[in-house]
C-alpha cells in the first residue's frame, strides 16, 4: 500500500538527550541519600517553599475552580494540538516570526546552531529553559565552538560548577552559599578575589559578570512558558529580570519550546498566570512577565525564531492513559511535596525532569522499554501528595501505576527465568484468589512464630523481602488467623465478639500480644 | 444493620485482634456482622506493582465473595484496601475487557466503607466514649495514612473518634501528613528511600512522647512498628479499632516490650 507523507510521523518519535538516566533509580538514590548535606539543604528548601505555597493558595477561594479550568484547557489543547500548532504558526509568521519544526533533540540543536552561525556569533546569552536542558543544547553548542551563558543566577551557578540542575525551578537547591562563593572564585573570570559568601555580594558578582554578556551578545536563546495560538504570542515568566534583558537587547532571539505549551487564546492565560506563580514560587504574581508577538518595528530583536520541539511529546500524546503528563506547566509543586524527591534530590532521577512529574514524563517520552528509565515509575510510594499539589490536576499516581504495568508487560516472555518479583506476584495471585487458598496458607502461621523465636520478631528475611528487614522487624505472626478464629468461635452471632483474650490465656492469643 | 466485614489480608493473617475489635465495636452497637468466607485480599499489591493480569483473579474473587453474601454495607479497618476496592477494582475489570465485572465492582465498591467513615457517616458516632464505651487511658499519637487521607478524603474522622475515647491523651504528630514510606513493594524495590522516610516518621513519633502511635491502616502500622522495634524503641503501634474496642471492663493494656516496638496485652 502506498501512502502520502502528510507531515506528521506515522510512529511516535521517542525523545533523546537528557531524558535518559544512566543508572537505575534505586542505585542513584542510594548514593544521593548518603549525602547528608544535600538532604539537609533539600529538606529545608522544600519545606519552606511548600509552606509558602500552601499559604498563598489558601488565599484564593476559587483555587479548585482554577485547577479544574487549567486541567480542562490543557485537555482541550491536547485533543486538537495539530490544529492549534498550525494556527499559532500562521499568526506568529504573519507578524514576522519564523517557525522551525524539530522532531528530536538532534534536529533542534542543529537548527539552533545554524541560526547562530547565520549571525556570525560565537557566544549567546540564555534565559532559563527546561527545553534546552532537555536537548542538551549548551553541551552541543560548546562542541560546536559556541559559548552559551546562562543568565538565571541559579543556572549560572550550576553551569559554572559543570554540574546539572537538581530541581526545575531552583536548580541550585542542593548548594549552599559557601559552596557558591567557592564556585565563583574558581570559575568566574575577573571576579573579586576578596568575594565573601554574603548573598548581596554573590548577586553583585553575578550581575557584573552578566552585564557584560547582555550588552555584547548578538543572539539570545530562551524557552517559553506559554504560546497563545490565536495571537501568535509567546510568554516567559521569571523572577530576576535577566530574562527580559535577553529577550529585548540582542538582535536575534531563538526560542525553543515543546509543542505542548500552547494555549488556545489570551483568555486562557489568565487562569495560568494565577496557577503558575502560586504553585511554583509561592508568589501571588511573578516579578517579570514578558510577552512578544513576532517582530515589532523599532523595538526588540530583529530576527525572531521559534523551534517547535517534539522529542517524544508525540509518543506521550499517543499514550491515552499517560498523555495528561503533557499538561505540566513546570511549576515544580509536585517535587516540593514529594517525600521521595525530598530525600534523594533531582540527580537521582537522571533526567532533566526530576520528581514525580519526571518519573512519568521521562519514561513516557523515551518509551518504557528505554534502558534504566523503566525504574522511574517505581520511584514513588504512591502517597498522592503530588496529585493534590498539581495545579493542573495531573493524576501522577495513576500514571505511575499505568507505567509500571507497561513495564511489567514489556518484559513478559522476554526473560529466561522469572524474577523474584514475578514469582512473588504469581504466588500471591494464587493465594489471594480464594478464601480457601489463603486459609490454607494461614495454617502455617505457627511456623512463622517458630521462625520468630523467643524475641517474637523476625529480623532477617531472604531475597527481595530482605529489603524490608534491612531496617524493619517483622512481628511474630499470631497463632491463628482471624478467619480461623471466626470459623471456630463465632458460630453463634448472639454470643457477640468477645474482646480478645486476657494475657494468661496464651493458647488462643494473637501474635502481637505474646 | 447487616454489616459484612472485609478483614483484609494483613489484618486477617497478622492482626486478627484488629478484626475482632472491629466485630466487637459493631456488635456493641447492635449490628449483625457477617464474614464472607471467600474473601482474601483486595489485590492492591498486584495493581500497584504493575501486575494487572495477576490482579484479575484476586479482584474477581473479592467481588464474588462480597456479592454472594446478603448485607447492607461492607466495612474494612483499612483506608488503602477500601480505596483499592472503590478505585482500582473497576480499573482492573476494565483492563481485562470485562464490562460486566466492572459494573459489579462498582456496585461492591459503592457499599464498602472504611471503618471510621462507616462509624461517622452511616452509624452517627461522634463520641466514642458515650456511644461505644471506649476507654483507653493512654498517651497516644496518630498517623493519618495516605490513602485514607488523599484517596478516601477521610479528613478528621479517625482523629475525631480517637479524641473522643475516654481517658485518652492524643498528642499532635509533627508532619503527620507525610508518608511513612511503606508503599507496598516500594519498601522492597526502593528499600533505602523507604527507610529514610520511615526514620523521619519514627523520629517525629518519638518526639511526641506518646506511648504508642495509632492509625487506620494495619499495613502502615506494621511498617512504622517494624521501624520502631528495630530502633529499640518502647513505642508501639495500635490500630484505631483496637482502641475504640477497649472499655473500662475489658481494657487493652499496653506494656513496653519488644514486639514491633512493644507489647500489647489485654
Amino acid at each position: 500500500m502506498s501512502s502520502t507523507y502528510l507531515g506528521m510521523p506515522a510512529l511516535p518519535v521517542f525523545g533523546q538527550g537528557n531524558l535518559n538516566a544512566v543508572e537505575s533509580f534505586p542505585l542513584a538514590a542510594k548514593r544521593e541519600l548518603g549525602n547528608s548535606q544535600l538532604r539537609a539543604n533539600l529538606g529545608h528548601a522544600t519545606h519552606t517553599i511548600r509552606d509558602k505555597r500552601l499559604r498563598v493558595v489558601g488565599e484564593l477561594p476559587d483555587w479548585e475552580d482554577l485547577r479544574n479550568a487549567g486541567s480542562a484547557t490543557k485537555q482541550a489543547v491536547m485533543a486538537r494540538l495539530p490544529e492549534l500548532l498550525e494556527q499559532f504558526e500562521q499568526n506568529f509568521t504573519a507578524r514576522g516570526g519564523i517557525i522551525h519544526w524539530a522532531r528530536d533533540a538532534a534536529e533542534a540543536n542543529e537548527i539552533v546552531r545554524d541560526l547562530i552561525g547565520e549571525q556570525g556569533a560565537d557566544e549567546v546569552v540564555k534565559v532559563k529553559s527546561m527545553a534546552t536542558q532537555e536537548i542538551g543544547l549548551n553541551e552541543y553548542l560548546e562542541e560546536q565552538g559556541i559559548a552559551a551563558f546562562e543568565t538565571d543566577l541559579a543556572e549560572l551557578i550550576v553551569q559554572l560548577d559543570h554540574d546539572k540542575p537538581s530541581h526545575i525551578l531552583v536548580p541550585a537547591i542542593h548548594k549552599n552559599r559557601t559552596q557558591i562563593r567557592d564556585i565563583f572564585l574558581r570559575e568566574m573570570p575577573g571576579v573579586d578575589p576578596e568575594l565573601t559568601d554574603s548573598p548581596a555580594k554573590l548577586a553583585e558578582a553575578a550581575r557584573s559578570h552578566l552585564r557584560r554578556k547582555f550588552l555584547s551578545a548578538k543572539v539570545a536563546i530562551s524557552g517559553a512558558n506559554f504560546a497563545i495560538a490565536d495571537a501568535g504570542t509567546l510568554a516567559v515568566v521569571e523572577s530576576e529580570g535577566n530574562g527580559r534583558m535577553c529577550l529585548t537587547l540582542p538582535e536575534t532571539l531563538i526560542t525553543v519550546m515543546g509543542v505542548e505549551k500552547l494555549l488556545p487564546s489570551w483568555r486562557d492565560l489568565e487562569v495560568f498566570m494565577q496557577l503558575l506563580p502560586r504553585s511554583s514560587t509561592g508568589e501571588r504574581m511573578n516579578p517579570y512577565t514578558s510577552l512578544w508577538t513576532g517582530v515589532t518595528e523599532g523595538d526588540g530583536p530583529r530576527n525572531v525564531h521559534l523551534v517547535l520541539l517534539d522529542n517524544g511529546r508525540s509518543a506521550a500524546l499517543a499514550d491515552e492513559m499517560g498523555r495528561s503528563a503533557l499538561h505540566c506547566i513546570r511549576c515544580s509543586a509536585c517535587m516540593n511535596v514529594c517525600p521521595v524527591y525530598e530525600r534523594t534530590g533531582g540527580h537521582a532521577y537522571g533526567s532533566t525532569y526530576p520528581g514525580p512529574i519526571g518519573a512519568i514524563l521521562s519514561p513516557l517520552m523515551t518509551g518504557i522499554t528505554s534502558e534504566e528509565n523503566n525504574s522511574l515509575p517505581y520511584a514513588s510510594s504512591l502517597c498522592g501528595a503530588c496529585y493534590d499539589a498539581c495545579p493542573v490536576k495531573i493524576n501522577i499516581p495513576e500514571i505511575l501505576v499505568h507505567l509500571r504495568a507497561e513495564d511489567v508487560d514489556s518484559k513478559r516472555g522476554t526473560k529466561k527465568l522469572p524474577s523474584q518479583m514475578d514469582l512473588l506476584m504469581k504466588g500471591a495471585s494464587w493465594a489471594f484468589s480464594s478464601g480457601k487458598h489463603l486459609g490454607l496458607l494461614e495454617k502455617g502461621l505457627p511456623l512463622g512464630r517458630i521462625a520468630a523465636g523467643r524475641k517474637k520478631k523476625i529480623t532477617k528475611l531472604p531475597g527481595i523481602a530482605g529489603g524490608w528487614t534491612r531496617s524493619r522487624d517483622v512481628p511474630a505472626p499470631p497463632s491463628e488467623s482471624f478467619r480461623g478464629w471466626w470459623a471456630k468461635d463465632h458460630r453463634d452471632p448472639a454470643a457477640g465478639a468477645e474482646l480478645p483474650d486476657s494475657p494468661n490465656t496464651d493458647s488462643t492469643n494473637t501474635g502481637e500480644q505474646a | 444493620m447487616r454489616i459484612a466485614l472485609f478483614a483484609t489480608c494483613i489484618v486477617d493473617a497478622m492482626y486478627p485482634r484488629t478484626a475482632r475489635a472491629t466485630v466487637a465495636i459493631l456488635e456493641r452497637l447492635g449490628h449483625e456482622v457477617v464474614f464472607p468466607a471467600g474473601q482474601a485480599c483486595c489485590g492492591q499489591m498486584h495493581v500497584n506493582s504493575g501486575y494487572l493480569p495477576e490482579a484479575v483473579p484476586v479482584v474477581r474473587n473479592h467481588i464474588e465473595a462480597f456479592e454472594s453474601q446478603d448485607y447492607d454495607v461492607a466495612v474494612a479497618p483499612s483506608g488503602s484496601c477500601v480505596a483499592s476496592v472503590k478505585h482500582q477494582h473497576p480499573m482492573v475489570a476494565r483492563s481485562c475487557g470485562d464490562a460486566a465485572l466492572e459494573a459489579r465492582a462498582e456496585a461492591v465498591g459503592a457499599k464498602t466503607y472504611e471503618l471510621s467513615a462507616l462509624l461517622t457517616d452511616v452509624l452517627g458516632i461522634t463520641d466514642a466514649a458515650a456511644q461505644l464505651g471506649s476507654w483507653f487511658p493512654h498517651n497516644v499519637t496518630y498517623h493519618p495514612s495516605c490513602h485514607g487521607m488523599r484517596l478516601l478524603r477521610l479528613g478528621d474522622r479517625q482523629l475525631n473518634l480517637l479524641q473522643s475515647v475516654g481517658g485518652i491523651t492524643v498528642q499532635p504528630l509533627p508532619q503527620a501528613d507525610q508518608c511513612c514510606g511503606f508503599g507496598g513493594t516500594f519498601s522492597l524495590k526502593n528499600a533505602d528511600v523507604s527507610t529514610a522516610m520511615l526514620e523521619d516518621k519514627t523520629a517525629n513519633i518519638k518526639a511526641t512522647g506518646a506511648e504508642l502511635c495509632s492509625g487506620g491502616d494495619a499495613s502502615c502500622l506494621l511498617h512504622i512498628g517494624g521501624g520502631l522495634s528495630r530502633e529499640g524503641s518502647s513505642v508501639t503501634t495500635l490500630h484505631l479499632a483496637d482502641i475504640l474496642a477497649s472499655t473500662r471492663e475489658n481494657p487493652v493494656s499496653v506494656t513496653g516490650d519488644i514486639l514491633v516496638g512493644g507489647k500489647v496485652a489485654r
